[in-house]
Order: structure tokens, then C-alpha cells, then sequence
């Protein structure tokens, strides 16, 4: 159970903006999940170069330290951000390999949260105000950003069950509702070599994304075929290096709205949420329909 | 003649000023300005006041009204006149799922587009929606009137009872025990004197509509049936 | 040689366990029939129940209260985590929610002169509130259900509380049902449904789905009635720990967890006796939400599913619950089943005890029926004393337990105060086996 808000800039105008605005569209959505929130922040990329976000267990982690550690292990020369529980390290592809073998050796603790030539994502337990302000989320600019919080509905609170989930480069997962075939199909894909951390039901979705797309799918293709093989109730919205789609379950129970200006398209699982947004009043509004995969991205 | 912004006043004190107006109050006209989607405006009125609201409503706008008249002028959100016992609530531009939900009495016009299960579960509400209406709307619906001008969604009228269905365009699909029926003269007169209580009268003719209803072949269980169920 | 010249023994005819006489009716009754057997009331099999506990009395370490002279507390108050009117009951021990429809007009006023009588509330069901319930109940809990039958809000703000309800012990994930036998004219003017027609219900709630839009949901009733009425949620028991986790994040003043006993008017059988889990392996699982939320007395926990004694009332609230709801139990002390029909019953193919076509509508003892005739057999003014007498029993049963364990308030008893007879028991109720400090599974 959640609230889920996303926001994809047209005008390049309002890109330092995308921080300031996600962080409004999270606040009216902290009553639908107050146990944790996270967002996937599409910023500017480095030509050849990829980014590798990495959290610990939980929030008292010292990711300051095991970032250092990696940095020295693999890419001494790295660029490292430290946000709060997170650590971006700026790496080549080859160095980003190489990280994440030592840290699966070195430090099995520290998880590899994503990876990608723009994304990063920020996930951590407590209020979704307060993990904003954590993050500094405010302050970032880029061109589009999925935000999500989350009311635990049968796993763990935890760093690792917040969402968003990563599924690949520059991709990630954003999942309101509740699956019903969850267990047999993480048990499947664990088979299948994908690793899943935590019994949440939304990593589930994500592996199941990843290994369609390694299978040679489209984004588009896995997301149409989820309709076949996942069971239950869900509003999902991907993230990806150009923008977001939208995919809502047949039944399409849990909410969802879209708004379209010149600016911007925005998402999110109720209108308050897009209330504060420039322009709005003048804007399109509209609910994607049940089992139609929707993309909203540059080209 | 009250003025609320919702940016300054709470949406609980908006509806506890609501519920003390007495049947006799002179304050009939209310601007709710600045509502930004919040949920519950005016939900729980009883009085014959009308209430404009000017911009979108959130979820269980006008819930279970009496009497009122509340205008949204913008979009509502889930719920929107649910359980709604009599009097009016219009609103302008879209209305999100279930729209009109086991209203009992009084009418819900949309102007634009409704969305799921609009009328789901009706028993008596009118509810005329001049766009477009969603899946499984009026689904089990038991008594009312859901008239539509633009397309209906898939499973329509699913394990319908008593509820009235007129749609003008395309439906994507009937639901279980839903089935089109003869448009007679008596229907015809119904569904005009709908739209005229719409403010649609002479605008749209009715005989561009098509007449859907219960087969009643759900109401005592068959083996033979089993499927729908 | 013939069979019957045969001299040696021969082995004795043998029933199969597998196959039994009641599984070999039920296939015969299904070929014949072609439609899901259909009944009410809760899980007859054997379940583990409260009877496997036990409750240590004092002796040498802790010191007994005096039955007639030293005070055992019952009184508790539900729903004072947001609502201003709070409903304050004598004694731990409500009415679960039944309806007008399933339940005759005479049996719902019954139920609302005894549960009064006995200081203690009373709970509409899927049907709506009649005049004769409201009139006669001093707390009325209005039950807000997927079918809305008979909502409206001026009954909304005639009730003390208002209980959501998401599902019940008997059929936790299933949607209500009414037969058209029992569709009269006055049944079927409250539901909105034509006379005589099987009612269907849906399992879904109209207008949310899922928590974070029942926190919504929550918010619009206790905007309707001002904040004022308790907001009750009610869950059949099948995952307790992550129910009662999100009904307090939704915003819930009190919970009610229905274990698998718990009676239905009319579910199919194979629903009533495979889904969900009986009460005794419910309530700790519950507890340990509201503990881990640190809202343990906080959002109160009211149980229910197979409730009879005041022993069960004890044990039930010593494993953390604040109060029980009886539904079963209350209608037998009404007259449900009672021997006196015994000659009826057997025209009905049954007998005493066993009675469960409440959803035919034929029910001798006037309770689960419609029908006139038979509805003037129950007295509601007789029958609300037998109830209010059979709940002054249940509580001084409960209190003779308290103060056998020292306590001056039955609020005071606590899993330390219970043991098990058996490893299932001591397993489910996560306290130790009888003499030994073992709790099978714990960690």
C-alpha cells in the first residue's frame, strides 16, 4: 500500500526545479506510506561513465567509510557524493563491475541500490518528509524523478524493502498494491539467477522486469507480459534514462492520475499530489486505464 | 454568502461549519476556493445550500450528501458522491473511479469523462455522465439510472439488479447478466426527462441511445449459470 | 460353498475415515444437487480452542483476591484514540454484528435489550439499522459494509461507533449472501433488492481498495459524523500480524479479529471450514502488531470466533485481547437450537445442536428466519433477560478467574497467567507447555 508521484520536465527550464517539486508532490502522499520513502532521480550523466548508488543495511550504517573502502578497492581516482545513508561513486563500466564484485566479497552488507549513466535512487526508512530532507532532495535538479512511500502491507520495513526498485540501468520500479503470486514467482526467478533480497512482493516486479529484459524483451514487452504472469493488484510506474511508463492491473483498483502540460508530465495516485505543481490548473488530467502500458519519454 | 480557502481553513472545519447549518439558514451560497484536491469537502451535508467548489476535489467529495447542491468546478476524485441520499452534485470536469457509489437518491452530472465502477453498486442515484465512463460501471447495481453519452468500458452492468443503463456510444462489453434491451417510447420519455434535468434536453436526441438492463437470469441461482458466477 | 456357509471369521465391516459417513452424504448431496452446500454458523470441525489453556491460579507465590468482598474491574473503554465520544462499557463482553435479515426484527431487539441489560454494546450487519434495534440497544456499533445495505448517514450518526468491515472469521475473503427465501418485503425495502431473489454480495468495498485509500475512507466518516463515533475495522483472522499492522496505520480506533469459529448466515461450507485460522493462533500474532507499534490498549482489540465461557472470555483477554464479541453464543442464549424444537428440527432433517440452514429461512426457534409465524415464537423481552443473564454469567465466570490469579481487573490477566495441555496449543497461543517453561517455536 503506497503513494506513488512522478514528474518527467519538458522544459528544460524547470530541470533545477524537479528536487524542490518531487519533494512537494511526496509530502501530500506520507499518510498512504509512512514507513519509508525513496526516490529515482534522472540528473545530468558523464559521458562513459556510470553511477553506482550504495546503502547498508539501515540508516546507521557508515556508508562514508565502506565507500571509501570501495573507492580505494576499485576506483581510487572516483568521484563519491556522500546523501545521507547513500554513496554515489562515478565510475567507468568496467570499474562499476569490478565494485560490485568486491563488495559482494568485502562488504555483502552494503547493497548495490542502483546503477546507471543518470539514475540515482535514494530509499530510506521513516516519515517521507523527513527521508526528503534527509536526502537533500529539495536541492537536486534533473529531468525527470519517481518518488514513492510506502505502508508495509506483509515485509519487512527496511532500507532494502523501500521502494523504488532497480531493474536494470538506468531503470527502476515503483509498485503500489499487493501481489498475490509473489512466492512461487520470486522462488522461480531465484532459479532463474535473479537475485531478490527481501520477501517484498515490489521486488518481485522488479526481478520479474529484469528478467524479461534479459531475455531479450523490451521494457514495454515486460510489462505487457506482467499482465499474464502477475497475480493481484498494481499500479506500477518504471522509470527509465528517457522517462517513465505507467502500467495499472486489469482490475485497476489502486489509484492513478496523470496530468500534461507544455512543462511537464506528471503521475501520481491522487490529485493533491499534483495540486501544487506549476501551471496545473490549465493542465490535462487524466487516469491511465487498466491494462495499457503508457510511455512518457523524450526522444 | 461564506468563502472558504482551503489553503488557510481545514477541510474539518469547512464541514463542521456544513453540519451545524440549520434547515432555515440564510447562508444558501458557499465559494470553497482553493480546494487542492483534499479529501471529504462537504462530505455529510444536510442542508439545501449550494456549494461551489473551484478547482479539484479529492476522494468522497459531497460523500453522502442531502439536499445540497455542490458544484466542482475542476475535477473530483474517487468516491465522488457517494452513498449520496438526495440533491445535486455536478461536476465540470472529470470524475475519478466509483463515481456515484451506491447513491441512493438525488443526481450526479459529470460533464467530462468518468472513470471505474462508475454507479457501482447504485440504488437510485442518477447519474448522468456526459463523456466517457470506465470499467465495470454500475456494476451490481440495484436501482437508478446511469446515463452516458460518450463510450462505456469493459463489463458493463455486471451482475446487474435494477439499475437503468442508457449509453449513446460504443460499450466495450456487457457484463454477466447485463443485456441490451428494446428502447420503448415509455424509456425514451425516461431518458428525456434525464437530460432535461441535465440542462441537455434538446441537444442530444434520444433515440441515439441504446437501453441496457439485468437479464434477472442471476436471481436465483442455476447450476446452468454457474459460469457467471 | 456359498458366502454364508463359510465357517471362518470374517473381518468386520469398516467405515474410512477418509471417506466418512458425513463426506459421503456431502458428494451425493453435490451429484445430486449441483450447487456448493450452503449453511451458517462457524467451523464445526475440531479446532484447537481455549479449552487447551489454563489459567495458574494463586497459591504460594502470588495471593488470591476474596470472591464477594475484594473488587474484580470489567469495565473498558473502546475508541479513544481520535474519537471524542468514546464508547465506555461495563463489562469486556460485546455483540458481534448479525443482521435485519438474517436475524428477525424481534431477535436484533432482543439482542439489544440484553446486551443493555448487561452494560454493553450491540452490532448492526449487513442489512442496515431498525428502529427496534436502535430503540432498544444503550450502544449501538452501525457495521459499514461492501454492499451498503441500508447506509445512510443519518443512521450513521445515530450509531456510537461505526465498524468497517473488511471481512468476517467465517469467510475471510468472501462477500455476504442472503437466500431468497429470507428476501421478505421489509428485508428487500432495506437492501434496495427486488423480494425473493438470492442477494448477492460483493467482497470488495465499493469505493477503496487497500489501506492507504481506507486511511481516506476513515477520514470521510469520522468527517460525516464529526469526529465524534469510534471507528471500528473488523478482519476475519488469516494473516492477524500484517492486518492489524496496517488497520492502525489506516487510522482504526479499535480492531475486531474474528477467528474461523466465528458464525456466518449463509457462506458456502467449504468456505466456513478451510479459510482462515481459529481464534487461539489469531490473538498473539495481533497482540505483537499493536505491542511492535507500540499501540497495545492503545487501538483496542476486540476477539471473536467461538466465545462461550467465561473461562474463553478470561483466556481470550489474558493473551491481550481488551474485550470479546459473542455471536453464536448470544443466539443460543436467545433459544437458538434449543431442545424444545427437537420435533421441528427433525422435520428439517436435523436436530437440536446442529440446526445450521439458517439461510433457509425455516429456523423453528423464530431467530434466523422472515417468517411470521415463526419469527412471534421468540419474545424479545424474555429472550433480551436470558441474554443479559447468560453475559452476567460469562463475567462473573471471567471474574472468578481474575481473582483466583490475584487480579482487580480483568484487564490485568497476561500470557504469563496462562499454560498449554497441548503442543498445538502451547505453539499457537506462544505460551509454555502445563509444568514445563517450553513454548514450542518460540524464538
Amino acid at each position: 500500500m503506497c503513494g506513488i508521484a512522478g514528474l518527467f520536465i519538458k522544459n528544460p527550464k524547470l530541470e533545477p526545479q524537479l528536487g524542490e517539486l518531487l519533494t512537494k508532490m511526496t509530502s501530500t502522499l506520507c499518510s498512504r506510506g509512512p514507513d519509508s520513502a525513496g526516490f529515482a532521480i534522472y540528473s545530468a550523466g558523464q559521458d562513459g561513465k556510470t553511477k553506482l548508488t550504495i546503502a547498508g543495511p539501515s540508516a546507521d550504517y557508515d556508508i562514508a567509510t565502506a565507500a571509501e573502502k570501495l573507492r580505494a578497492a576499485v576506483a581510487p581516482k572516483a568521484p563519491t557524493a556522500i546523501h545521507y545513508s547513500h554513496a554515489v561513486l562515478t565510475l567507468t563500466a568496467n570499474e562499476a563491475r569490478h565494485a560490485r564484485e568486491w563488495l559482494e566479497a568485502n562488504l555483502p552488507d552494503v547493497n548495490v541500490v542502483s546503477e546507471g549513466h543518470r539514475l540515482e535512487i535514494f530509499k530510506e526508512v521513516g516519515y517521507p518528509d523527513d527521508v526528503a530532507a534527509l536526502f537533500g532532495i529539495g536541492a537536486m535538479s534533473g529531468s525527470h524523478g519517481i518518488t514513492h512511500t510506502r505502508m508495509a502491507t506483509e515485509s519487512a520495513v527496511s532500507t532494502d524493502g523501500a521502494h523504488p526498485f532497480s531493474t536494470g540501468a538506468d531503470q527502476c520500479l515503483v509498485h503500489n498494491g499487493s501481489l498475490s503470486n509473489h512466492a512461487s514467482l520470486r522462488r522461480q526467478l531465484q532459479r532463474d539467477g535473479i537475485k531478490i533480497k527481501t520477501q517484498n512482493d515490489s521486488e518481485v516486479a522488479a526481478g520479474y522486469l529484469t528478467k524479461q529484459m534479459r531475455s531479450g524483451q523490451t521494457l514495454e514487452g515486460a510489462l505487457k507480459s506482467s499482465l499474464d504472469d502477475l497475480d493481484g493488484f498494481f499500479t506500477f510506474v518504471v522509470g527509465t534514462e528517457k522517462g517513465f511508463g505507467v502500467l495499472r492491473d486489469p482490475i485497476a483498483c489502486k489509484p492513478a492520475v496523470m496530468a500534461e502540460t507544455d512543462d511537464y508530465v506528471a503521475f501520481a495516485s491522487e490529485y493533491k499530489s499534483l495540486a501544487g505543481l506549476p501551471g496545473i490548473s490549465g493542465a490535462k488530467v487524466w487516469e491511465p486505464k487498466p491494462a495499457t502500458v503508457y510511455f512518457w519519454e523524450r526522444s | 454568502m461564506p468563502n472558504i480557502d482551503l489553503s488557510k481553513t481545514r477541510v474539518r472545519e469547512l464541514n463542521a461549519a456544513l453540519h451545524q447549518l440549520k434547515p432555515d439558514t440564510n447562508e444558501t451560497l458557499w465559494t470553497i476556493t482553493n480546494p487542492g484536491g483534499e479529501h471529504s469537502i462537504a462530505a455529510g451535508v444536510d442542508a439545501e445550500v449550494t456549494i461551489n467548489i473551484q478547482g479539484n476535489a479529492g476522494y468522497y467529495c459531497g460523500g453522502m450528501n442531502k439536499h445540497a447542491t455542490i458544484v466542482v468546478d475542476g475535477s473530483a476524485g474517487q468516491g465522488v458522491g457517494e452513498n449520496m441520499m438526495s440533491g445535486l452534485i455536478h461536476v465540470k470536469g472529470d470524475a475519478s473511479q466509483s463515481a456515484g457509489a451506491t447513491g441512493r437518491g438525488g443526481r450526479l452530472i459529470v460533464d467530462g469523462n468518468a472513470s471505474a465502477r462508475c454507479g457501482i453498486s447504485m440504488k437510485g442515484i442518477d447519474i448522468v455522465v456526459k463523456g466517457d465512463i470506465g470499467h465495470l460501471s454500475a456494476f451490481m447495481g440495484q436501482n437508478g439510472r446511469l446515463v452516458v453519452f460518450g463510450e462505456a468500458g469493459e463489463a458493463l452492468g455486471d451482475s446487474l439488479y435494477e439499475a437503468r443503463i442508457y449509453v449513446r456510444g460504443p460499450v466495450a462489453s456487457l457484463g454477466a447478466d447485463c443485456i441490451e434491451k428494446q428502447m420503448r417510447d415509455e424509456h425514451k420519455a425516461e431518458l428525456h426527462e434525464l437530460l432535461k434535468l441535465s440542462g441537455e434536453a434538446f441537444k442530444v436526441d434520444v433515440a441515439e441511445f441504446r437501453r441496457y438492463g439485468s437479464a434477472r437470469k442471476l436471481y436465483n441461482f442455476n447450476i446452468d449459470n454457474a459460469g457467471a458466477y | 460353498m456359498t458366502q454364508h456357509e463359510r465357517s471362518w471369521p470374517t473381518t468386520t465391516p469398516r467405515p474410512s475415515a477418509t471417506f466418512d459417513d458425513y463426506t459421503l452424504s456431502e458428494i451425493r448431496r453435490a451429484a445430486a444437487t449441483g450447487i456448493y452446500d450452503i449453511r451458517g454458523g462457524g467451523s464445526k470441525r475440531k479446532l484447537p480452542n481455549f479449552d487447551d489453556l489454563l489459567l495458574l491460579g494463586a497459591s504460594m507465590s502470588r495471593y488470591p483476591l476474596e470472591g464477594y468482598r475484594e473488587k474484580c474491574g470489567t469495565e473498558v473503554v473502546l475508541g479513544n484514540r481520535f474519537a471524542k465520544k468514546p464508547l465506555k462499557l461495563s463489562i469486556p463482553i460485546t455483540i458481534a454484528g448479525m443482521s435485519f435479515g438474517s436475524l428477525s426484527a424481534n431477535t436484533k431487539e432482543a439482542l439489544g435489550r440484553g446486551a443493555s441489560a448487561a452494560g454493553t454494546s450491540t452490532t448492526t450487519g449487513d442489512g442496515g439499522m431498525t428502529p427496534e434495534e436502535r430503540g432498544q440497544s444503550k450502544y449501538l456499533v452501525y457495521q459499514y459494509l461492501p454492499s451498503r445495505y441500508g447506509m445512510n448517514p443519518d443512521d450513521l450518526r445515530k450509531a456510537d461507533a461505526i465498524e468497517i468491515v473488511i471481512g468476517q472469521g467465517a469467510k475471510p475473503g468472501g462477500g455476504g449472501m442472503l437466500l431468497g427465501q429470507k428476501i421478505s418485503d421489509r428485508v428487500a425495502e432495506m437492501r434496495q433488492l427486488p423480494k425473493g431473489i438470492d442477494q448477492r454480495s460483493a467482497c470488495r468495498h465499493p469505493d477503496w481498495t487497500g489501506a492507504d485509500d481506507l486511511e481516506i475512507k476513515i477520514q470521510e466518516l469520522r468527517e460525516i459524523t464529526d469526529w465524534e463515533k469510534p471507528i471500528y475495522l473488523k478482519v476475519g483472522a488469516s494473516r492477524p500480524y500484517f492486518d492489524v499492522n496496517l488497520a492502525v496505520k489506516a487510522g482504526a480506533d479499535v480492531i475486531v479479529l474474528d477467528g474461523m469459529q466465528g458464525g456466518t448466515a449463509a457462506t458456502q461450507e467449504v468456505f466456513i471450514e478451510h479459510v482462515g485460522i481459529p481464534l487461539l493462533s489469531a490473538i498473539p500474532p495481533a497482540v505483537k502488531a499493536l505491542q511492535d507499534l507500540g499501540m497495545h490498549r492503545k487501538v483496542q482489540l476486540i476477539v471473536s470466533g467461538g466465545i462461550r465461557t467465561g473461562a474463553d472470555v478470561a483466556k481470550a483477554l489474558a493473551l491481550g485481547a481488551d474485550a470479546v464479541a459473542v455471536g453464536t453464543a448470544a443466539l443460543v442464549a436467545l433459544g437458538d437450537n434449543d431442545p424444545k424444537w427437537d420435533k421441528e428440527y427433525e422435520k428439517l432433517g436435523t436436530r437440536a445442536g446442529c440446526y445450521d440452514d439458517w439461510h433457509e429461512g425455516k429456523d423453528p426457534a423464530g431467530i434466523t428466519t422472515q417468517t411470521p409465524e415463526l419469527t412471534e415464537r421468540l419474545d424479545p423481552v424474555a429472550a433480551g433477560r436470558r441474554l443479559a443473564n447468560y453475559l452476567k454469567v460469562l463475567t462473573l465466570e471471567a471474574q472468578t478467574l481474575a481473582r483466583a490469579c490475584g487480579k482487580n481487573h480483568l484487564h490485568n490477566l497476561e500470557p504469563e497467567d496462562l499454560v498449554a495441555l497441548t503442543l498445538e496449543a502451547a505453539a499457537m497461543a506462544r505460551v509454555p507447555l502445563a509444568g514445563t517453561s517450553w513454548v514450542p517455536g518460540a524464538r
